[in-house]
């Protein structure tokens, strides 16, 4: 059954249409790469599924259920995470409050509960401890669950991202230009990564990359977006050597 | 020298026993005081404004501090409280017969000003920063020239006459009460958001947060607390004006909440202790009093220019000693820092237990 499915998904600001005749079949499980040169509508993209933006046309719905028109959290909380290009960790938190924020949709408590301290508030604010500081020892980083996010190197910051976005507990997850910044030896460690994040928690994967050497190496399927249109489709193998990507592509070197 | 000091100061905030020990033997005092005359009028009094200020440093801490926002509407929830707990008092409640009504008259303050709340709240969903301090100074003005324009409250004569029932018990346990309340809220997943808002509004909605609703909820809680203060204050002083909850009542609260330092309940109980007593210091007459010693040549034109006109230059130089707070100690006494008391054990204890353990079942290392 198709996860995430976009429908003649148009988006515009002002005159310029940054995502136009869009679509798209997520199968669950599946991992899916979205390429494309600067300015190509990718962010976009994401940003349209989780809700930043409400798409000018079409339709977008996450196992049945329509996205367009709902909020960022309640799209959230439908179990969708996502990453940041830029980093956006909450840089003066912790490092375990960062992780435990995401647990807002699941912690299941009235104001009334937390304002007064009874009923369901202890148990749920103890199972969202436990359940963070497993996800920070999974990632290595138990150990700074009381650092200030933004004194973490580089590295941990986007993996700490990660970490955060796999406590909204989600089905889909959505990682944009996770290996930016990284040198090949990282890149090749991320991929393993992403593979094993995949198989942990049973996933499935939209990933925007610049670094081809990602991409081809762990999707199963890509799109290729220019302009806002999808210029091509389909495995890597296809992907790279096709005519348009080819095209779009030249004077930012080879492809691959 | 400054190790056993450091732990000296570890040891304290472990004993987290001593708490509740100190509350009790507080709560002790509180009665104690104006039973036995422990301490004189005055200075009872001054303790009680401490407490009312500490709940309004405290709860606008919650906006300013824990969110981020830069509220100046305090003054005029702490208005609707007072006057809604006045009016209460002198016109429906038989409290002369049943001085037990006292405390439903405060908490109706308190309830209207939270609805109050609701109003400030629901801008705050689409404007942030500037713009959103304008709207609160609108609000300000706006219930302040509603009460002048209401005679049936008293317009702008105010109310006076109002029966003195707060007493140094009742300021006890509506402080206690403040910070317990705004404790809880804080370190819960609304109190979480509230900071992540802070942070970064969107991130914080993409993490599943209900910005608006923790919005809402800040908004409420702070001026449900603002009501109560000024419930509490109406029947402290007696008398209450619309001049008495102006802009500058509101600066009082914001040098408070800034010089304790923001987010931090511990910072504005400080604040607001140092800034009250600063104030009562300050007053032309203890002024007057404790320049005496100085001859009459030097005295007399200084307290005939000077001295005497405090309340004026009050006007100039709390506006500035706020902007100065804010531009040179942006922190405050402890800002982004808390009482160790304050912080629940699961939260302490979650932040600095140093992985035991390596995960065997680790993810493939990045670095
Ligand atoms: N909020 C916005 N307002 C106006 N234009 C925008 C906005 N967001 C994106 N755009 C424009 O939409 C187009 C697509 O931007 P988008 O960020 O989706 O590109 P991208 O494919 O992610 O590029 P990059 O690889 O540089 O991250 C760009 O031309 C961009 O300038
Ligand atoms: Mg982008």
């Amino acid at each position: 059954m198709a996860l995430l499915t976009a429908t003649n998904v148009r988006h515009c600001f002002g005159g310029l249409c940054a995502l136009a005749d869009f679509n798209l079949n997520l199968e669950t499980g599946e991992l899916m790469g979205v390429i494309g040169p600067n300015g190509a509508g990718k962010t976009t993209l994401f940003n349209l599924i989780t809700g930043v933006y409400r798409a000018s046309e079409g339709s977008i719905q996450f196992k049945g259920t329509e996205l367009v028109g709902k909020t960022p959290h309640q799209i959230t909380a439908l179990r969708i995470g996502r990453t940041f290009q830029n980093i956006r960790l909450f840089r003066d938190l912790s490092v375990l409050d960062n992780v435990r924020i995401a647990h807002y949709a699941q912690a299941d408590y009235s104001p009334l509960e937390a304002l007064l301290q009874i009923g369901r508030y202890r148990r749920e604010e103890q199972r969202i401890i436990e359940n963070s500081r497993r996800l920070l020892a999974i990632f290595h980083l138990e150990a700074l669950a009381g650092e200030t996010a933004k004194n973490l190197p580089y590295g941990l910051q986007r993996r700490l991202e990660i970490a955060r976005a796999l406590a909204i507990g989600p089905e889909l997850l959505l990682l944009d230009e996770p290996a930016a910044g990284m040198n090949p030896n990282e890149i090749d460690l991320l991929m393993e990564f992403i593979l094993w994040i995949r198989k942990e928690f049973n996933l499935t994967i939209l990933l925007i990359e610049h670094q081809m050497k990602l991409v081809m190496g762990i999707c199963e399927r890509m799109k290729v977006l220019d302009f806002g249109e999808t210029i091509a489709e389909g495995p890597p193998e296809v992907i790279q050597n096709h005519p348009k990507v080819l095209e779009a592509y030249l004077g930012e070197g080879p492809v691959g | 020298m400054k190790s056993a000091l450091h732990n000296g100061r570890e040891w304290l905030a472990a004993q987290r026993w001593l708490l509740p020990v100190l509350l009790l033997a507080g709560f002790g005092l509180a009665f104690a005081i104006p039973e036995y005359n422990l301490l004189n009028k005055y200075v009872q009094l001054v303790v009680m404004y401490v407490g009312i200020n500490i709940i309004l440093a405290v709860s606008l801490n919650l906006v300013n501090g824990y969110m981020g926002e830069f509220s100046l509407a305090h003054a005029g929830f702490m208005a609707v409280g007072a006057y809604t707990a006045a009016l209460l008092t002198m016109k429906v409640l038989p409290v002369v017969a049943y001085p037990a009504l006292f405390p439903v008259a405060i908490l109706a303050g308190g309830l209207v000003a939270a609805l109050f709340g609701l109003i400030v709240a629901v801008p705050s969903f689409k404007t942030r920063g500037d713009y959103l301090a304008l709207i609160t100074l609108a609000f300000l003005m706006i219930v302040k020239s509603l009460i002048e324009n209401i005679d049936y409250i008293g317009g702008p004569r105010g109310i006076p006459g109002i029966r003195r029932m707060t007493t140094l018990p009742w300021v006890f346990f509506w402080v206690v009460v403040t910070v317990w309340v705004v404790r809880n809220f804080v370190y819960s997943k609304y109190g979480r958001g509230v900071l992540s808002i802070r942070e970064d509004e969107i991130a914080s909605d993409l993490m599943s947060v209900n910005t608006r609703r923790v919005k809402f909820l800040a908004f409420t809680v702070s001026s449900f607390f603002a009501g109560i203060a000024g419930g509490l204050f109406a029947h402290l002083l007696q008398f209450i004006s619309p001049r008495v909850f102006d802009i500058i009542k509101t600066t009082d609260i914001l040098i408070m909440v800034y010089l304790g330092g923001i987010a931090s309940i511990g910072g504005s109980i400080l604040g607001a202790a140092t800034y009250t007593v600063l104030l009562e210091l300050l007053r032309p007459s203890t002024v007057a009093a404790l320049l005496s010693w100085l001859p009459a040549i030097v005295f007399e034109p200084l307290n005939e220019h000077v001295i005497k006109h405090l309340g004026v230059w009050r006007m100039v130089i709390m506006p500035l000693a706020l902007v100065l707070v804010m531009i040179f100690w942006p922190r405050g006494i402890m800002g982004l820092r808390e009482f160790r008391w304050f912080i629940p054990k699961r939260d302490l204890e979650a932040h600095h237990r140093i992985a035991a353990r390596e995960e065997k079942h680790g993810a493939p290392h990045g670095h």
